[in-house]
């Protein structure tokens, strides 16, 4: 493995490690078409700041380009708020303007602006190595520098305000009432969204940065009811992405971090085939076997309700089940093998008997103050 | 520069408006319907969601085909819809997630897809990426009747499914007590928008399409409260813009056409968000601004009435400094609008300088009334 590749998977997995932190919010919010919004809107930001500092690095950049972003996010809560324009609508509406200026720009600025709309939209993640920087006597990408500030910055946010974070996602009322102040975490939140898309735009582009912002806290919410989990599950999914996009890409020929965008959304596919609780096998697992219970307890019933009666011969015999419960053969034969496998029913000839076990069960069901009714006879024996 | 004349009677010039108002009129109508039924974002999706069926077709036809491509479109939208309907339904996840998770996912696809193509050395490739920002100039008479079928078709179902549209569009589960089949009919409307999108993708790409979706709908929407009204104004608005910025972009050249398009419609919305009758920005704000001055009027006028009950002096005079002292704000312009309306008189009171007012009869007995309708009619009978 060549130190190049290890710096630009490095890169790749900050970029999604450090949009997961945040895009764990944004997803449990409600919130995630917002990092689409600000991650097409940061263009005129980039725009706008270059043609005024002319360089597009350094702090001052970041922050003037990040102030697009915070800027989307005001004008969609400010047109929401109007309640002329529904939420969805007004994100569709703003970030579109902003960037249609920001292409028209670079049209205008064309022979100032050496932005490459191929960077804008694949970014250049293959050529951090273009642009580096001595960094305790290493000579490293800038923007592996850069992601990894960046990546520290989330953090230290999310641990310093965790609890506060927590409270106003899940019940931003009572955050209120508490004193905390929601909505300037909210925003705090987005500025960091801002930030963090500026940052990781030279490397992945404004379009894929939805894949690392959304698609691993997405994957991640499919295995897991934790909020630290939730992050840690979605940083563990950006790393793997961009291992195996990096390889991927590689291997086809294709842009490293299309790839590694893709490779996130095929995580989402295994969480939500195979998470263990939500996933969609395990979710058809439980339903088969809710399924399967209730044949049991209907045919327990049934043979419970005419075991003592004259019709029992009619009535709890194989055919029967087949006019009575409208199950048909293959329903039937199923649902009287697992009873008797589960030693619930034994078959005498052609009636169908209920074992104890059965009977416990049927007797649960149909008389349930029976069960009651014992053991305070029990308790009244001792 | 051309004159207008000129302009319009150029070939190319003239394809390109007719074919940008095509566009304009039929995103507009299948567009008020998903702004209506609050998937505004939806369209952002298939747009992005377009881009791997175009490159696919591409890949599979060999060369850069209007139809292919548009085929390859709806197709790879389809599939993203129905992904994005799979982890709505069947996962934890929530429309906002589901919607970024797919819209992110396809498009990577089709950067991957794209890069690909553009590693494989191919001479019809030129032109591909102009999917993503659009490229009106590159259009031909073939293409327009292409466009144009595509329109009719669109448009003349919208006019037979009228009134089931409508019933689904406000009210789902009344039409599902009608009878109304409501899966389908959501289905055919939700693949209008895709078809709407794939016919946006020439001019303005996968990327700016939203806003043609939304704009025009949410414009139409603040002018009027009925849904034929409505659709037709969206179709104008689409029209308008997509005239408008075609002419544009043509008169000032080097400009993309999709973004200025777009910035027209944008600006279309504006105007209408602050002018329309009634809902308009402007109008509610005038309205608050009436109501409060009526409001502050009376309650000068009914303290007018009080001090000179107090006083047991019908014409007592009032110093208006005294007035601006006790409301904190000045008076000025309440006295004027009262004066003006034959409710006080300017008098003098000296040696006393400073303006004074006091109560005409028509201003006791406007008084009087105000206070009677306050629940005050105890000095109201005095």
């Amino acid at each position: 493995m060549s130190s190049l590749g290890l710096q630009i998977m490095l890169v790749g997995a900050l970029v999604g490690i450090s949009s997961s932190f945040l895009g764990s919010f944004l997803v449990l919010r409600k919130n995630s078409m917002l990092s689409d919004a600000i991650s097409h809107s940061i263009l005129l930001g980039i725009i706008l700041t270059y043609l005024v500092i002319k360089q597009t690095t350094g702090p001052l950049f970041i922050i003037g380009a990040a102030l697009s972003g915070v800027v989307t996010v005001y004008l969609t809560e400010f047109i929401t708020s109007t309640k002329r324009v529904k939420n969805d609508a007004a994100i569709g509406l703003v970030f579109p303007a902003l960037f249609s200026i920001a292409v028209i720009l670079i049209n205008v600025y064309a022979r100032d602006v050496h932005i490459d709309i191929d960077a804008v939209l694949f970014g250049e993640i293959g050529f951090i190595w273009l642009d580096t920087t001595a960094f305790l006597g290493l000579e490293l990408p800038k923007s592996l520098i850069s992601m990894s500030i960046i990546t520290l910055i989330n953090l230290a946010f999310i641990s310093i305000f965790y609890k506060e974070l927590k409270l106003s996602t899940f019940d931003e009322a009572l955050a209120k009432a508490l004193g905390f102040k929601p909505i300037l975490l909210f925003y705090s939140l987005l500025t960091l969204t801002s930030v963090t898309a500026v940052t990781a735009f030279d490397a992945v582009g404004a379009i894929l940065l939805v894949s690392f912002m959304i698609v691993p806290p997405a994957a991640a919410y499919l295995l897991t009811d934790k909020l630290w989990r939730m992050m840690a599950y979605g940083s563990l999914i950006s790393l793997g992405s961009s291992v195996t996009g990096y390889y991927l890409a590689l291997y086809w020929d294709v842009s490293i971090a299309g790839m590694m965008a893709v490779m996130t959304g095929i995580f989402l596919i295994l969480a939500f085939l195979l998470s263990p609780h939500y996933g969609l096998i395990a979710q058809e697992i439980i339903r088969r076997n809710q399924r399967f219970a209730n044949e049991e307890r209907a045919l327990l019933v049934h043979l419970f309700n005419h075991e003592t009666s004259h019709h029992q011969n009619e009535e709890n015999i194989v055919t029967a089940l087949q006019e009575h419960l409208m199950w048909n053969g293959e329903r039937s034969r199923n649902v009287l093998m697992r009873s008797l496998n589960e030693n619930l029913i034994e078959r005498d000839g052609e009636v169908l008997n209920l074992t104890l076990k059965g009977r416990a069960i049927a007797l649960e069901i149909m008389q349930p103050w029976q069960k009651h009714f014992l053991n305070e006879t029990n308790l009244n024996s001792k | 520069m051309p004159d207008l004349f000129t302009l319009l009677t150029d070939f190319t010039i003239r394809n390109v408006t007719l074919g940008a108002m095509l566009l304009g009129v039929s995103s507009g109508v299948l567009g008020s319907f998903a702004v209506l039924r609050k998937q505004s974002l939806l369209g952002d999706m298939l747009s992005h969601a377009a881009l791997p069926g175009i490159c696919l077709g591409f890949i599979i036809v060999g060369s850069r085909q209007l139809l292919p491509l548009l085929v390859g479109a709806l197709i790879s939208g389809t599939a993203a819809a129905l992904f994005m309907l799979l982890l709505i339904n069947r996962s934890r996840l929530k429309t906002d997630a589901a919607i970024g998770s797919a819209l992110s996912f396809f498009f990577a696809i089709g950067i991957v897809l794209l890069t690909y193509i553009q590693s494989n050395p191919n001479a019809n490739q030129a032109g591909l990426t102009s999917f993503l920002f659009g490229q009106a100039a590159s259009i031909v008479p073939t293409d327009l009747w292409i466009l144009g079928s595509i329109s009719l078709v669109a448009l003349s179902i919208v006019l037979l499914f009228w009134k089931e549209f409508k019933v689904v569009t406000f009210d789902i589960q009344f039409a599902a007590t009608l009878g109304f089949p409501t899966a389908f009919l959501e289905i055919v409307l939700t693949s209008m928008v895709a078809l709407a999108v794939v016919m946006g993708l020439q001019f303005v790409g996968v990327i700016l399409m939203a806003a043609m979706i939304i704009a025009p709908a949410v414009a139409a929407r603040q002018w009027t409260e009925r849904l034929e009204l409505m659709v037709f104004l969206a179709a104008l608005f689409g029209a308008l813009s997509g005239m408008v910025g075609a002419i544009i972009s043509a008169l000032a050249r080097g400009l993309a056409t999709g973004p200025v398009i777009v910035l027209c419609a944008s600006f279309i919305v504006l105007i209408s968000l602050l002018f329309a009758p009634n809902r308009g920005l402007l109008w509610a704000s005038l309205e608050t601004q009436r109501q409060h001055n009526a409001l502050r009027s009376r309650q000068v006028l009914g303290n007018l009435y009080k001090l000179s009950l107090e006083h047991k002096n019908p014409a007592y005079r009032v110093e208006e400094s005294m007035m601006n002292v006790y409301y904190g704000f000045n008076t000025r312009g309440i006295f004027g609008r009262l004066e003006a309306r034959g409710f006080i008189k300017q008098s003098s009171h000296m040696p006393e300088e400073g303006r004074h007012w006091e109560l005409t009869n028509q201003g006791m007995s406007e008084a009087k009334a105000f206070l009677s309708s306050l629940g005050q009619a105890e000095l109201a009978d005095v």
